[in-house]
C-alpha cells in the first residue's frame, strides 16, 4: 500500500493510479478504502446534473475558479457515456476546463460510465473518496447529460445542483417526478436566452408549491456560464446549503446512511464474487447456474437451494477466511 | 468481478495550429475500437498535456501537429513525462510530419509516427500491441 501512502503525502500520480484501480475494481480496493478511511470527511461533494449541452462543464469550470479564489482545493470528476456497442468512450469535459490544467490545486479526472446506467460512472463514489483523502476541500461531480431518471448523483453528492436551459419545456414538465425533485439548487443557465425568465418563474412556483424541506428553500439561480454571470451567487448558495446540512445535523445523517449503504454493498459484492469463484470448483453451484440458464430450474428455487446448502456455505466461509 | 483494463488515450493538439479534424477522426476511430479517449482540445502546451496525462492515468498520449513545430513539441512532451516518472506511457504522433523527421522523433522517444493516409485500424493495432498492460 505504498501507493496509498504516496497519495496521502500529496502525490498526484498516485491518486490517479488509485482511481484507475477503483475503476477496474481491482482486488485490493477494499484494503485501499479501509486504509484511507481515517482521512475521510473533509471534502464537500457537489453534484452537477442536467440535460446534454446545458452547460455543466462550463459551470463547473467557472465555479472551480471561484472556489480557488477563496483558496480551497478542488477535485473534479467528469463523467461521459461509454458506447453500448464498442465499450469505448469520448471524454470531452476537460476541454471546458483548460484554464485549470496548470493549477496544482485542481485535480481533474474524466470517467466513462462503462456499464452504469444512472448517469454516473460506478467508480465516481470511490474517486470522490480518494480525492477527499487526498485533501481536496470541494469535489465537483459532473454527470453525463441526463434525461429524467438518471439520478445516481443523489447518493454521491452532498449538494445536488440541477442545471436547466430555457428550452427545457413548459410548466407540465416541471411537475413531473424525477430529475426536478432531486435539486438542492436550481440553475437556469444560458439565462440571456428567450424563455429563461419564464422557466425560472415556473421553477420558483414548483419549489414554493411543494417545499422539499422546511430547513432549506431551494433557490433558483440564473447564470450565463460562458460570460461568468451568476457564478458567485451559485457558490454562495452551495456554501449556504453545506452550512444548513451541518447545522441541522443532516450532514451526519446523510453520511451515516451512505456508509451503511457502502457496508452492505461491499458485503454483497464480496460474497457474490466469492460464490462465483467457488462455482469453478463446486459442481453444485455450477449445475444450478447452468440449470437456470437453460430454464430447467427457476432462479428463485435455485437460489434457495444454494442458500440452504450448509456444506456449501461452510465451503464459502472457508474461502473467505483464506482471502484474509 | 474485476474488469479488464480499458486502454485510455489522451488526444492532444500541442502548439498553435487550429486544425483538429485529424485528431477528432482518430478520437472517434479509437472510441469505436473500444478505447476511452480523452480529447483535450486545441493549443496545448507540453506542460498542460503532461499534467492531463498524469491525472487521467492514460496509457497512450496521441499528439497531432500540423504547424511544423513537432521537432520541439513532441520531444518536450516525452521528456516531461519522463521527469514525472511516467515514461511507460506510449507517445505517438501524427499530422504533417516530413518523412526525414521521423527517425529524429523516434530517437527522442516518440514511439511511432503516423502520417496522412494511415488507417485507423493500423494505429489501433499498434496501440493494442504496445500500450502498457498493467
Amino acid at each position: 500500500m505504498e501507493l496509498v501512502d504516496k497519495m496521502l503525502a500529496g502525490n498526484d500520480a498516485s491518486l490517479a493510479r488509485l482511481i484507475t484501480l477503483v475503476e477496474k475494481e481491482a482486488p485490493e480496493v477494499p484494503q485501499i478504502m479501509s486504509r484511507i478511511y481515517p482521512s475521510l470527511g473533509g471534502a464537500h461533494s457537489v453534484g452537477f446534473t442536467g440535460p446534454p449541452g446545458a452547460g455543466k462543464s462550463s459551470l463547473v469550470d467557472r465555479l472551480t475558479a471561484a472556489i480557488r479564489a477563496k483558496g480551497f482545493g478542488v477535485g473534479i470528476i467528469a463523467c461521459d457515456p461509454s458506447s453500448p456497442f464498442s465499450g469505448g468512450a469520448v471524454l470531452g469535459d476537460r476541454i471546458r476546463m483548460q484554464q485549470h490544467y496548470l493549477d496544482g490545486g485542481v485535480f481533474i479526472r474524466s470517467l466513462a460510465t462503462r456499464d452504469s446506467r444512472g448517469g454516473l460512472a460506478r467508480a465516481a463514489r470511490g474517486a470522490f473518496k480518494l480525492m477527499d483523502a487526498f485533501g481536496k476541500d470541494y469535489v465537483l461531480i459532473e454527470t453525463v447529460g441526463v434525461g429524467q431518471t438518471e439520478l445516481d448523483i443523489v447518493d454521491a453528492a452532498d449538494t445536488t445542483v440541477v442545471i436547466l436551459v430555457p428550452e427545457a419545456g413548459d410548466a407540465i414538465q416541471t411537475m413531473k417526478a424525477g430529475l426536478l425533485e432531486i435539486a438542492d439548487i436550481f440553475v437556469v443557465n444560458k439565462a440571456d436566452r428567450d424563455g429563461a425568465d419564464a422557466l425560472a418563474v415556473e421553477l420558483e412556483k414548483m419549489v414554493n408549491q411543494s417545499p422539499k424541506q422546511e430547513w432549506w428553500q431551494v433557490p433558483v439561480i440564473m447564470t450565463q456560464a460562458v460570460k461568468d454571470v451568476g457564478t458567485e451567487e451559485l457558490l454562495e448558495s452551495i456554501l449556504k446549503h453545506r452550512e444548513a446540512l451541518e447545522q441541522t445535523g443532516r450532514m451526519a445523517l446523510l453520511r451515516g446512511r451512505r456508509r451503511r449503504g457502502e457496508f452492505l454493498q461491499t458485503i454483497q459484492q464480496r460474497l457474490l464474487s466469492r460464490l462465483l469463484k467457488l462455482a469453478d470448483k463446486d459442481g453444485g453451484i455450477k449445475a444450478a447456474l447452468e440449470g437456470v440458464e437453460r430454464g430447467e430450474i427457476d432462479p428463485y428455487s435455485a437460489s434457495m437451494e444454494i442458500l440452504s446448502n450448509k456444506e456449501l456455505l461452510h465451503h464459502l466461509l472457508a474461502e473467505l477466511e483464506q482471502e484474509e | 468481478m474485476a474488469e479488464e483494463k480499458k486502454i485510455r488515450v489522451l488526444m492532444a493538439k500541442p502548439g498553435l495550429d487550429g486544425h483538429d479534424r485529424g485528431a477528432r477522426v482518430l478520437t472517434l476511430g479509437l472510441r469505436d475500437e473500444g478505447m476511452e479517449v480523452i480529447y483535450t482540445g486545441l493549443r496545448q502546451s507540453p506542460e498542460m498535456i503532461v499534467q492531463a496525462a498524469i491525472q487521467e492515468d492514460v496509457d497512450v498520449v496521441g499528439l497531432s501537429c500540423l504547424s511544423g513545430a513537432h521537432k520541439t513539441l513532441f520531444p518536450a512532451v516525452v521528456n516531461q513525462l519522463k521527469d514525472k516518472g511516467a515514461s511507460d506511457i506510449l507517445v505517438i504522433g501524427g499530422g504533417i510530419i516530413p518523412k526525414e523527421d521521423v527517425p529524429f522523433l523516434q530517437d527522442k522517444g516518440v514511439n511511432a509516427v503516423f502520417g496522412p493516409g494511415t488507417s485507423i485500424k493500423e494505429i489501433a493495432t499498434f496501440i493494442k500491441e504496445n500500450a502498457r498492460k498493467n
